[in-house]
């Protein structure tokens, strides 16, 4: 799982969409994979109005990477940020959590990550 | 600028849908100016030559685009065509090497015939050498036959055309990613032509992202990373997604099988009516097959009977994180199951974004599943596949900006649904479903 998909995704139980401690999950006994993936600044800056740029910096935090800016770059302050890319790049699409956990900070569910295939599916009483 | 273009003869309600989306995504200025479902040569006019080979570039309905030099009715009316409209471009091709090809639609020539016809053409001052392998330039005479012309022994085609070649299509990938040679794949996978041709018509395109809630063994995915979307896709059966006990198999080792390891975005097990994807306008595109619910009903997350299952719920108390635990599900209504889509699509597609999902209806008019519709969704073209009692169509929308929604509508339409919901009290998959109901009925009346 990329710590881009990390940014779509919050918790599965309807009754935690509310709750702002819902979203980012946090992910617990992580164990990170890097893969090198080619990079492409035009994918990032399509995507860079679509991240949740709080929720970011926690989860990159989180995982141990150097602290992210306070604010979003621009679309144009990204594209003359040649480092920036590539730090995003390698954050959000290269680092991959293969095995571990995703809480829920406000229901405390976790959601299991094997094979770098997290299970969002609930049991009865969740749904 | 007058073209030709030579389309597949198969499904052909989605040969025009394709080429349309292609211009408005490629920005070429396309008008189709004639066009026959039965027919493969479509004429289209465009600026340039350069569009032509950019509007073909990534079409798979499509096999090659020519100039058009001339249209008549029978081959005198051609050539008076041919000698008044191109003498301008005559001087172009005088030393180029070059050949003549003939391309009869349901009719057919003897050699001499053939000979005879092209030979007729050499009033045009080509001065070059004749290259049967790679010329310079390519003149293909294009007849289009009456149905069955050959046992009806017709004497002569409906309409001929002269064009220069200008480009192909990428027709040829349907091949690379024929299921075939695939090396994970399921009962319901989509097949190449149609998983790419559903790319196409979303607009999938590089830099931009791409889901799919009905993954399976990820042929919607795989057809838009081809064309450099990344692809996400979840599945409310995990084992689709990973593959069954040999580890070399399973969906990310089909990116890997051709190579587009770095457009795989992820994939997880969720189910669409309990999705963790945000409610944020995140994809440039969802793409999807939702099941039929004919081979299974169709099941979402929860119990059938709460009041007689307190024990499941108790299960899933106490092991939902046992490894082992497969959480249960309930039956879903198919209706329920599009507007859920629909739902979910106006919720996470940035403006302009599409939604292309394929769902499957009766042919008989009076049991015929109606195109689900949602205010903030415009449908765009709907394509149809068609089989013996049933067919399936490709409906295509586009997220309309929220400026061009009324809110009146959307109320409207947030109060309906929750009626239908609430309406929705069947509990088996038959139930739950007119098109199951009419499958195994054979689509006869219903009763």
């Amino acid at each position: 799982m990329k710590v881009l998909s990390l940014n779509f995704l919050t918790c599965a139980v309807k009754a935690c969409k509310s709750s702002s401690d819902s979203y980012p999950l946090h992910p617990q006994d992580a164990e990170l994979v890097q893969d090198e993936i080619e990079l492409n600044p035009d994918m990032l800056i399509n995507v860079l109005p679509r991240l949740d740029w709080t929720a970011l910096r926690t989860t990159s935090s989180e995982l141990g990477f150097p602290a992210l800016p306070e604010q979003a770059p621009t679309a144009e302050e990204l594209q003359a940020d040649e480092k920036m890319i590539r730090d995003l790049h390698h954050l959000l699409l290269e680092t991959q959590i293969s095995e571990g956990k995703l809480v829920c900070a406000n229901c405390g569910h976790q959601y299991a990550v094997k094979e770098g295939i997290a299970n969002f599916l609930l049991p009865s009483h969740l749904v | 600028m007058d073209f030709v273009i030579k389309f597949a003869s198969e499904h052909e309600s989605f040969r025009l849908p394709e080429i349309e989306a292609l211009a408005v995504l490629e920005g070429v200025n396309l008008k189709v100016k004639e066009y026959s479902s039965e027919s493969p040569f479509c004429v289209v006019q465009l600026p340039s030559v350069e569009d032509a080979k950019k509007l073909l570039r990534r079409s798979v309905m499509a096999h090659s685009i020519h100039e058009l030099w001339g249209t008549g009715a029978t081959l005198e009316a051609l050539h008076e065509a041919i000698k008044s409209q191109t003498p301008h471009l005559w001087p172009q091709y005088k030393e180029t090497s070059f050949k003549f090809v003939v391309d009869s639609y349901q009719g057919a020539h003897s050699n001499e015939e053939r000979l005879a016809l092209i030979n007729s053409f050499s009033y045009l001052p080509f001065d070059g050498p004749i290259r049967m392998s790679k010329p310079d330039n390519t003149f293909t005479v294009f007849e289009l036959w009456p149905f069955n012309s050959v046992p009806l022994k017709i004497e002569h085609p409906d309409s001929i055309r002269l064009g220069r070649f200008v480009a192909t299509s990428a027709r040829d990938i349907i091949h690379k990613y024929d299921l075939k040679k695939r090396k994970y794949i399921s009962t319901t996978s989509m097949d190449a032509e149609l998983s790419l041709v559903t790319a196409n018509i979303a607009h999938a395109a590089p830099g931009k992202l791409f889901y799919d809630p009905f993954v399976g063994t990820g042929s919607f995915p795989i057809a838009c990373a081809h064309f450099g979307a990344i692809g996400w896709g979840s599945d409310i059966d995990g084992r689709s997604m990973r593959g069954e006990g040999n580890k070399k198999k399973n969906l990310p080792s089909n990116f890997a099988q051709y190579g587009l390891k770095p457009q795989l975005g992820g994939f997880f097990s969720a189910d669409l009516t309990n999705t963790p994807i945000r409610r944020r306008r995140i994809w440039d595109g969802v793409v999807c097959d939702p099941p039929y619910g004919v081979r299974e009903g169709l099941k979402v997350l929860g119990l059938k009977n709460p009041e007689n299952a307190t024990w499941l719920i108790e299960l899933g108390v106490n092991e939902w994180q046992s490894p082992d635990y497969v959480p249960p599900k309930k039956p879903y209504s198919f209706l329920t199951m599009l507007d859920d889509i629909l739902a979910f699509a106006s919720d996470t597609l940035v403006d302009n974004g599409r939604l292309s999902f394929w769902m499957p209806t009766a042919n008989d008019e009076e049991q015929e599943i109606p195109v689900p519709a949602h205010p903030c969704l415009e449908v765009v073209v709907v394509c149809v596949q068609v089989f013996n009692k049933w067919s399936r169509r490709l409906i295509t929308y586009r997220r309309l900006p929220d400026s061009q929604v009324s809110k009146s509508d959307l109320e409207a339409h947030e109060k309906q649904r929750a009626e239908a919901a609430a309406a929705n009290t069947g509990t088996t998959a038959d139930d739950l479903n007119p098109f199951r109901r009419g499958y195994f009925r054979k689509f006869e009346a219903e009763s």
